[in-house]
């Protein structure tokens, strides 16, 4: 271990970022990565933390439209960037009917991974939507849930893209 | 576990780059997508003292075509390779080959400098470049270099990459005229890294390939062309399939160095390579 | 039995999962307490070290560490534990420090405890902590040998010995009846090691008031009252002066069960800074200090005879047990469930079982989700598959001829276990509709002939369920075998149960919500539930051992009952009524024929506010408490499992999976099922990709997440549920619990489907994870 760095804390970077539509800056250490930004900084405790390694994507977040790995991307690249959490496309009312969907079908238990899981299921149905399970299953894969068996989450993903899908065919939703 | 503090520098030009490093020594590190980088950080196994983060360098985001060659700059995404129509009709083995590369979010900002610069032997694009036989482009304050994919990879995460470098794109010449591709792994999940995996090509007018080219990676510290297992496969194509494993199988002993982990012994990670060989070569003959 | 109608057997939605979708769970870790501070701890590099000198200087003077302790200034607060229970007097134990002291037992054990303003800052002053360490022999590894060499210094000086614990099971006069038989089939089976690796890791904050010398934890716990029984009395407190707070918890399966060294550290912490400290585990930490689970080596045999008639089963288990065994619920459980189920859904009479329970200079083994049950269920599934293939008996068949008849065999099993009216007859012939096994046989077939390799897979099991007062109580452990439930009838018509069960997810809150509802005649929504807090909650036992419903459940209804006894007196006389002629229903007591009625809004006003127009001679509180003692219940079911194995590679792909299970009355449906489901998964888990490796020092090799695989979705196939009802007697309820019956049957069904693939091949498995190269090891295409 690098002795004189432990000792001697980095220089704060001042950042400015839209978070779920709301302009922010803060001062951060440039150590400081997304998920930590947002939960300590901005009180959003809606994005979770399971490894950050890269590995569970309980820290999905979108940025600049796409989702990510919260844990690896440091606030202080986020420089003008648009940030937007579980709590954000929640109010935006983006995932309402996804969100009704995981309800009904039982898609989580414990609710840790739920955020990210809705992220990236979000990314799927804006990206490649398909009933087919196998490809939900594909998509979601970088998403860890310890608690459903995955079964119904995949439920609730097939059941969105058929509802967006016939509700479109009546020239409904989107 | 939290990063260890580093200092941070969001770069704006390829010049400021170079000065920074040189300022600020070996200590310095790039970031590109980060998706590696800070993983080894979080581990503080590493302390850089600066990162100097090239990500906002949009002059090293395209891919394009430059005089019948594929240019792809070092900034471009895996989720841009996967998607991108031109790379999709020139180098259908990229496309191929990017699913199973993590996942869409890690493959949202990856990038494929990133992924070259850290020359991690079970890395998937690494091995394309071997197969494609690209040219990877390297540039300094004193210009560029051009190295082949072969002698770009030195050895486990080590490259030709020199101080004061940056890999700024790579340029690939698309194998057209009767040459077909095949991307195959086995990974233990799905977007895990791959214990072996095997990017092929091969060309023949008719149904059995003429001309092979086999480049492994999860199989020694780097990835590798297997040239024996390519001129024997050549000859084999049509042996029956249980003579043609073991002549790969033989000629492979002599290619690939592969080293026992505690996920695969040498001895397994060689007979699927063997196994992926025999596939690739079924797959390819028309 | 009772009659329940209403949503009671229906699948409602969890309302709580409303909370989660739109990101408001709210997790220990998102609490805010003005003034926290911030805990992380130096751990043994080491499976087995001295520690000769630490040296704290220098950490503390890193801007921003308020303190740092070592092992004995937390030692001056917080006193070390031995899990030792009167009930098993033979089994050795060895006193436990909140920190290392002297040596250092497993990598992974925590040293020192660094307090600062973030945890980044916390790990910056962790890298600068001097410690001279000198290295010792770490015991063998794996447990075989250690066994093989009794001469190995213990491990505990004091203890004699290296084995924990022995015991053997004797049943049936196995001598005699084996000699009878006309083959025995053996097998050397290798069960890993595994964690749990619940999502969101360990987290505590507890905060101590200095002036009152009250210790508020916040705790991701399934256990509050078992935590706070334990930091008063170890830290030295009046347990009245505890209180243990249960945010919502991320994921548990027993993993956030016992008392853990760093957590009780932080709160010692606390006391000796006086302000609150929290401990977010790191998942690579989380690696080394969580509980593992199973690491069994068993040789073990079926004797049978040559028409299928199973006579008897031998096993000798050695089970890895870790540096201590852990606190309050001790290491062994693990290994007797291993031993005492073996066999259990057979009418085989004779039982031979040996368990030894080994130190090791490795993590403690706990409870994690099945308990040793898995292990029981898996050597004795493929035991049955093994024979039945050297008989040429079919599968299911074998099984059909074998299993326990209720009401013609003893009631208790070899091993034991009083699972005497077991359906594993019916739910053997529902499983094989469900799937169709003959179709799946067919598809087999001819699979086979277009080269690809599908296996089929059968594992019956048996789960213990909601045990009683035996286990704990009698052992002299302060856990709660009971559970209690408050109800209150609000002034606006609203009840509110406050429940000493807890919920990390399951689903019980929402059972206790229907059970209640019906029972009061309220809508869903007119029931609110309070859980998760000592000062607030009736005493209970919390979650484990599939008891979270069955038992916090029954006392719901049993409360729900009694407060509607109460509604009706009182409104019998208000309304001038016959009680009899009076029913609860749509959020009033009325008139079964007649017009006349009360609101429960109506009702509660006056118990809270007009007490003076209540008739006086009934009881008119508003406030009913009903406790429960559950007595044991064994829930039994059985798995199916489909895959494709791929010879040239050794890659097995889980195409399908069947779950065909008897908890009496199902009071969820869907939750039910996606809780079958989440277990199966974590079933599979433990049969293809989980598994603790290390290396001969004993060293974890694989402490990360990347390393430590745990399936993801496209690993898993679609699972199929499906429920036998056999009536369940002595409870209100008619319930058993069903939280570990996924991965009980899981892993067995699954590598009996591998093994039924192999079978072509002349090879088989018995050890698991069944990595691809093990799998081409059995079929010898790699050394
Ligand atoms: C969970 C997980 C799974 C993954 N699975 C796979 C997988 O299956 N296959 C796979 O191939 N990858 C995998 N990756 C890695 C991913 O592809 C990375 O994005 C990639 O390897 C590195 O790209 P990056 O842009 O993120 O580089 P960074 O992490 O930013 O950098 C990596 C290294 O390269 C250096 N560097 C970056 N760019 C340059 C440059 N232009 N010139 C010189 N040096 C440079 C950096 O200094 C650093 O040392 C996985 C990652 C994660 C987190
Ligand atoms: S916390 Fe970011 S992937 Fe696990
Ligand atoms: S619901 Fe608990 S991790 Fe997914």
């Amino acid at each position: 271990m690098n002795d004189s760095m432990a000792a001697r804390p980095a220089p704060l970077v001042t950042v400015t970022m839209t978070v779920n539509g709301r302009s922010v800056t803060r001062s951060v250490e440039p150590r400081t990565h997304l998920i930590d930004f947002l939960r300590n900084e901005l009180d959003l405790t809606g994005s979770h933390l399971g490894c950050e390694h890269g590995v569970c994507g309980a820290c999905t977040v979108r940025v600049d439209g796409d989702i990510v790995r919260g844990c690896l991307v440091l606030a202080v690249q986020l420089e003008g960037a648009r940030v937007e959490t579980i709590e954000g496309i929640s109010a935006s009312g983006e995932i309402t009917d996804l969100q009704e969907a995981f309800v009904r079908r039982n898609a989580l238990q414990c609710g840790y991974c739920t955020p990210g899981m809705l992220m990236c299921a979000a990314e799927f149905l804006r990206t490649r939507p398909s009933a087919d399970r196998e490809a939900i299953r594909d998509f979601i894969s970088g998403n860890y849930c310890r608690c459903t068996g995955y079964h119904a989450i995949v439920d609730a993903i097939a059941e969105t893209v058929e509802a967006r899908r016939s509700a479109k065919g009546r020239g409904g939703h989107r | 576990m939290k990063f260890a503090p580093f200092d941070y520098v969001c770069t704006r030009s390829l010049a400021e780059v170079y000065d920074l490093i040189e300022a600020r020594g070996p200590d310095a590190r790039i970031l590109a997508g980060g998706q590696s980088l800070l993983t080894t950080l979080a581990l503080r196994l590493s302390e850089p003292s600066v990162l100097l983060d090239i990500g906002g360098l949009q002059e090293l985001r395209f891919i394009e075509e430059r005089n019948g060659a594929i240019h792809v700059g070092a900034l471009t995404r895996h989720c841009e390779l996967e998607t991108s129509p031109l790379i999709a009709a020139r180098l259908p083995l990229i496309a191929q080959a990017m699913p199973h590369v993590a996942h869409a979010a890690i493959r949202n900002r990856g990038t494929i400098g990133g992924s070259l610069s850290l020359a991690d032997p079970a890395a998937e694009l690494p091995a394309c470049m071997l197969a494609l036989d690209a040219a990877i482009v390297l540039a300094s304050r004193d210009g560029e270099r051009r190295v082949r994919a072969e002698a770009f990879f030195k050895g486990l995460y080590h490259t030709d990459v020199r101080p004061g470098e940056l890999l700024v794109r790579v340029e690939i010449t698309p194998l057209e005229k009767e040459w077909r591709f095949h991307f195959a792994e086995f990974s233990r999940r799905r977007g895990d890294y791959a214990m072996v995996g095997l990017a092929a090509a091969a060309r023949g007018p008719g149904p059995l390939p003429e001309e092979l080219r086999l480049a492994f990676l999860g199989c020694g510290d780097r990835p590798v062309r297997a040239r024996e297992a390519e001129r024997v496969a050549s000859g084999s194509a049509s042996a029956p399939r249980a003579e043609r494993y073991s002549a790969l199988r033989r000629a492979l002993e002599k290619d690939l160095e592969p080293q026992s982990d505690p996920n695969a012994s040498s001895e397994t990670r060689m007979h699927l390579a063997a196994v992926l060989a025999d596939r690739a070569i079924e797959a390819l003959s028309g | 039995m009772n009659s329940f109608k209403g949503v009671v057997g229906t699948s409602v939605a969890r309302p709580q999962a409303r909370r989660f979708v739109f990101g408001r769970g709210r997790y220990t870790d998102d609490l805010r307490i003005a003034g926290t501070l911030h805990a992380v701890f130096l751990r043994s590099p080491y499976a087995h070290a001295r520690i000769e000198a630490i040296d704290l200087d220098a950490a503390r003077t890193v801007p921003g560490v308020v303190a740092a302790f070592d092992g004995k200034a937390i030692a001056s607060v917080c006193a070390a534990w031995t899990a030792q229970f009167a009930t098993l007097p033979d089994h050795r134990s060895a006193a436990q420090p909140p920190l290392a002291v002297e040596r250092a037992l497993w990598q992974g054990q925590p040293v020192a405890i660094v307090v600062a303003d973030t945890r980044a800052i916390g790990e910056d002053a962790l890298g600068l902590i001097e410690v001279q360490w000198h290295e010792l022999e770490p015991l063998p590894h794996p447990v075989a040998t250690a066994v093989a060499d009794p001469a190995h210094p213990p491990l505990h000086a004091a203890l004699g010995t290296n084995i924990a614990y022995e015991r053997c099971i004797v049943a049936g006069d196995p001598d005699t009846t084996l000699a009878g038989a006309d083959r025995v089939i053996k097998r050397r089976f290798q069960f890993t090691r595994h964690t749990g690796v619940p999502l969101e890791t360990r987290t505590v904050l507890a905060e101590f008031e200095p002036g009152l010398r009250r210790l508020t934890v916040y705790q991701s716990t399934q256990v509050p009252h078992q935590m706070r029984a334990i930091y008063a009395e170890l830290l030295g407190l009046s347990e009245a002066n505890v209180r243990v707070i249960v945010p919502d918890v991320g994921g548990a399966f027993g993993v956030k069960l016992h008392l853990y060294d760093d957590e009780i550290a932080v709160a010692a912490a606390s006391m000796l800074l006086g302000r609150p400290v929290k401990f977010v585990s790191d998942r690579l930490e989380a690696f080394v200090s969580d509980i593992h689970a199973r690491g069994h080596t068993v040789d073990a045999s079926v004797a049978v005879k040559n028409d299928g008639t199973v006579l008897g089963f031998e096993v000798d288990d050695i089970m890895e047990m870790g540096a201590y065994s852990v606190y309050p619920r001790t290491s062994v459980g693990e290994g007797l469930h291993a031993i005492s189920l073996t066999g259990a859904p057979y009418a085989a009479p004779a039982l031979r079982a040996r368990l030894r329970a080994v130190f090791q200079n490795k993590a403690p083994v706990g409870s994690y989700r099945g308990v040793g049950q898995p292990i029981a269920c898996g050597i004795t599934e493929h035991l049955i598959d093994a024979a039945a293939a050297e008989l040429g008996i079919d599968p299911a068949e074998m099984r059909r001829r074998n299993f326990r008849r209720a009401g013609i065999d003893p009631p208790k099993t070899a091993g034991g276990i009083a699972a005497g009216d077991l359906s594993h007859q019916r739910c053997l012939e529902r499983l094989l509709q469900l799937m169709d096994y003959d179709g799946l046989c067919a598809e087999r077939a001819s699979a086979r002939k277009a080269g690809r390799h599908l296996g089929i897979g059968i594992a019956a099991f048996v789960e213990m369920t909601a045990p009683g007062t035996g286990l704990y109580g009698a052992a002299g452990v302060k856990i709660a075998c009971s559970d209690g439930c408050t109800l209150r009838l609000e002034p606006s018509g609203v009840v509110t149960c406050v429940t000493g069960a807890t919920d990390q997810g399951q689903g019980s809150d929402t059972g206790m919500v229907q059970l209640i509802g019906d029972a009061l005649g309220l809508d869903f929504d007119q029931v609110r539930l309070v859980a998760g807090d000592t000062a607030v909650t009736p005493v209970g036992g919390g979650t484990w051992a599939s008891r979270g419903l069955v038992v916090g459940g029954e006392a719901a209804l049993g409360a729900a009952h009694a407060l509607r006894d109460r509604l009706i007196d009182i409104a019998a006389a208000l309304l001038d009524v016959r009680r009899d002629a009076l029913v609860l229903s749509a959020s009033a007591v009325r008139e079964r024929d007649g017009a006349k009625s009360l609101s429960l809004a109506e009702l509660g006003g006056m118990m809270h506010y007009r007490q003076d127009l209540l008739p006086s001679e009934v009881e008119r509180s508003p406030v009913v408490t009903f406790h429960v003692v559950p007595t044991g219940l064994i829930a039994n079911g059985i798995q199916a499992s489909l895959i494709e194995l791929d010879p040239e590679s050794g890659f097995v792909k889980p195409l399908r999976h069947w779950v065909v299970e008897d908890c009496g009355r199902v009071i969820n449906p869907m939750l039910a099922d996606e809780q079958l489901r989440g277990g199966v998964v974590q079933g599979l888990g433990e049969a293809l990709l989980e598994e603790c490796r290390y290396d001969e020092r004993s060293q974890l090799q694989n402490a990360t997440l990347a390393d430590y695989l745990v399936p993801m979705a496209s690993d898993m196939p679609d699972i199929v549920i499906d429920h036998v009802h056999t009536e369940v007697t002595g409870t209100l309820l008619g319930a058993k619990g069903i939280g570990e019956a996924g991965t009980i049957g899981a892993a067995a069904a699954f590598v009996n489907a591998l093994n039924d693939a192999l079978r072509a091949f002349g090879c088989a498995i018995s050890e698991i994870p069944c990595t691809p190269e093990r799998v081409l090891r059995a079929l010898r295409r790699v050394p």
